[in-house]
């Protein structure tokens, strides 16, 4: 192996990682936003709302991503009424495309983990803050959310390294991050095993650096989790997280 | 004459088909300790969780000293509160302990306590804290207050969520067998603080098993059987004379039991 070459392409590849984070963080703001409202819509009495909501996760959850993008990107623009609404310059633009697909995708699991989230909320502890007179936003602020959000963390971060993951297919709407320059360094060199070796390290220490802040959060978020205090003295200090 | 604190009438509860209270009227005046006595099944935990709405009676009355929770009738013929901000106010002057303590897991003892008189009742933090630590020193936990539930042994945790009702200044304190769910050796330790809450003259509904804490520290033993209140008064009359003969034959077997 050539690790002048691997070193050029790291370089190279570097190129595409602005992109293929614009793509992370926009969908996963916008898929969390959706995740909320179709848990909402999962968790109210409202009938009609709550089937529509476990039928949006049925069909984005059941098909492939690429599926769903493909028919965004390719499919919609076949509508003249698509072409001639107020969404298409978002529509005919390749970047909102892709985000518009992760992001209604991601939506579909994401609102699944915060589900199962809100539901795991101890009954008991919602009745105690009721009891005590705490009205229903408050109640939510203060005592469902935070215990809810310690308990989605592990499963969401698992989504969110899906979605780094996902961005790639991104590459194929023509879109330049780092797995399109990985397929044209490629189709330039014919040294496949070098460059998709760096563009896989890439990913790799992005989704390490991804992992290991959730985890940090969660470890803060989760002193009751832990034994006393002065049970062990030396847990005042994130150390040992990997132990931990 | 001493004022009613707490005066339910004629109260009613049906799940499904199985009517749990079938009509159970109850005044309470203030400093009254009041236990609550019952086979599993009586419905005295349901009586206990109608009185701050926790369920939804069907039909009755709940006045807390001088207002009365307004109730009105669903479309669906299913009776529920009129006003959720009235039900609020009134549930922050019931002070309730549960059978599993309820501590919010996420927060340690100290901010369990100050949790409901900082954002429900929107007072001063720092006045809040520092009644806070007065009142786990009462109950004996002040050293436990910045660790959380978990860390805390049930009798302790038990404490806690007395110290969380307190904290609140309720009119009445409403105890769902604060007990059961306790180490037989960890029972004391909480029956203790509720016999000083009782000698301070604080209004108290408690459904209970311990016999004896009826009987001693009581002022008013109210039995209830299939959802009737089968006898009510002093527990030297109702363990005296007074008693029907389901109340006697119910403490002839929690006695041998």
């Amino acid at each position: 192996m050539d690790f002048g070459f691997m070193a050029q392409t790291t370089v190279a590849l570097l190129s595409g990682l602005p992109l293929t984070l614009e793509l992370f963080v926009t969908s996963v703001l916008a898929g969390g936003v959706l995740a909320a409202l179709l848990a909402w819509m999962r968790a109210g009495r409202v009938p009609g709302l709550s089937a529509l909501a476990a039928a949006y996760v049925f069909v984005f959850r059941g098909t492939p991503l690429l599926v769903q993008l493909f028919l965004i990107y390719y499919g919609l623009s076949q509508f003249p009424e698509v072409r001639h609404s107020v969404a298409w310059p978002v529509l005919r633009d390749p970047f909102w495309c892709a985000v518009l697909a992760l992001a209604l995708n991601t939506g579909a699991y994401t609102s699944e983990i915060f589900r199962g989230a809100l539901a795991a909320v101890p009954t008991g502890q919602v009745e105690a803050a009721r009891a005590c007179g705490m009205p229903r936003l408050t109640l939510l602020r203060r005592v469902v959310l935070p215990i809810a959000l310690r308990q989605a963390l592990p499963s969401y971060a698992t989504e969110i390294i899906l979605m780094t993951k996902a961005t790639a297919l991104a590459s194929i709407v023509t879109l330049k991050e780092t797995m399109f320059v990985a397929a044209k360094l490629n189709s330039e060199t014919y040294r496949a095993i070098e460059v998709f070796l760096c563009a896989g390290a890439i990913y790799l220490v992005l989704n390490i650096a991804i992992a290991r802040a959730v985890a940090l959060l969660e470890w803060r978020l989760s002193p009751h989790l832990r034994r006393a205090p002065d049970a062990l003295p030396g847990l005042d200090t994130p150390l040992e997280l990997g132990t931990a | 004459m001493i004022p009613v604190a707490l005066s339910v009438k004629d109260l009613r509860k049906t799940f499904g088909a199985l009517e749990v209270l079938k009509g159970i009227s109850l005044d309470a005046r203030q400093g009254d300790v009041i236990s609550i006595l019952g086979a599993s099944g009586s419905g005295k935990s349901t009586f206990l969780r109608c009185i701050n709405l926790l369920e939804t009676p069907d039909s009755g009355e709940v006045r807390l000293g001088d207002e009365v929770i307004r109730m009105r009738k669903g479309r669906d013929g299913r009776s529920g509160a009129a006003d959720r901000r009235q039900v609020d106010r009134l549930r922050a002057r019931l002070g309730m302990v549960f059978q599993n303590f309820n501590l919010w897991s996420h927060m340690t003892i100290l901010q369990n306590v100050i949790e409901a008189p900082v954002h429900v009742l929107g007072r001063p933090k720092a006045e809040c804290v520092a009644e806070a630590e007065a009142l786990l020193a009462k109950v004996g936990i002040a050293d436990k207050r910045h660790q959380y539930p978990a860390h805390l042994s049930g009798g302790q945790q038990q404490r806690a969520a007395i110290a969380r009702a307190l904290a609140m200044r309720p009119d009445v304190m409403l105890f769902d067998e604060p007990t059961s769910a306790l180490d037989p050796e960890l029972v004391g330790e909480v029956l203790r603080v509720m016999r000083t809450l009782a000698s301070e003259g604080r209004t108290m509904l408690v459904v209970t098993h311990e016999i004896g804490f009826a009987r001693d520290v009581s002022d008013r033993v109210v039995f209830l059987q299939n959802g009737l209140v089968d006898c009510d008064g002093p527990p030297a009359d109702v363990f005296g004379t007074g008693g029907s003969d389901r109340f006697k034959t119910f403490i002839a077997r929690h006695a041998t039991a």
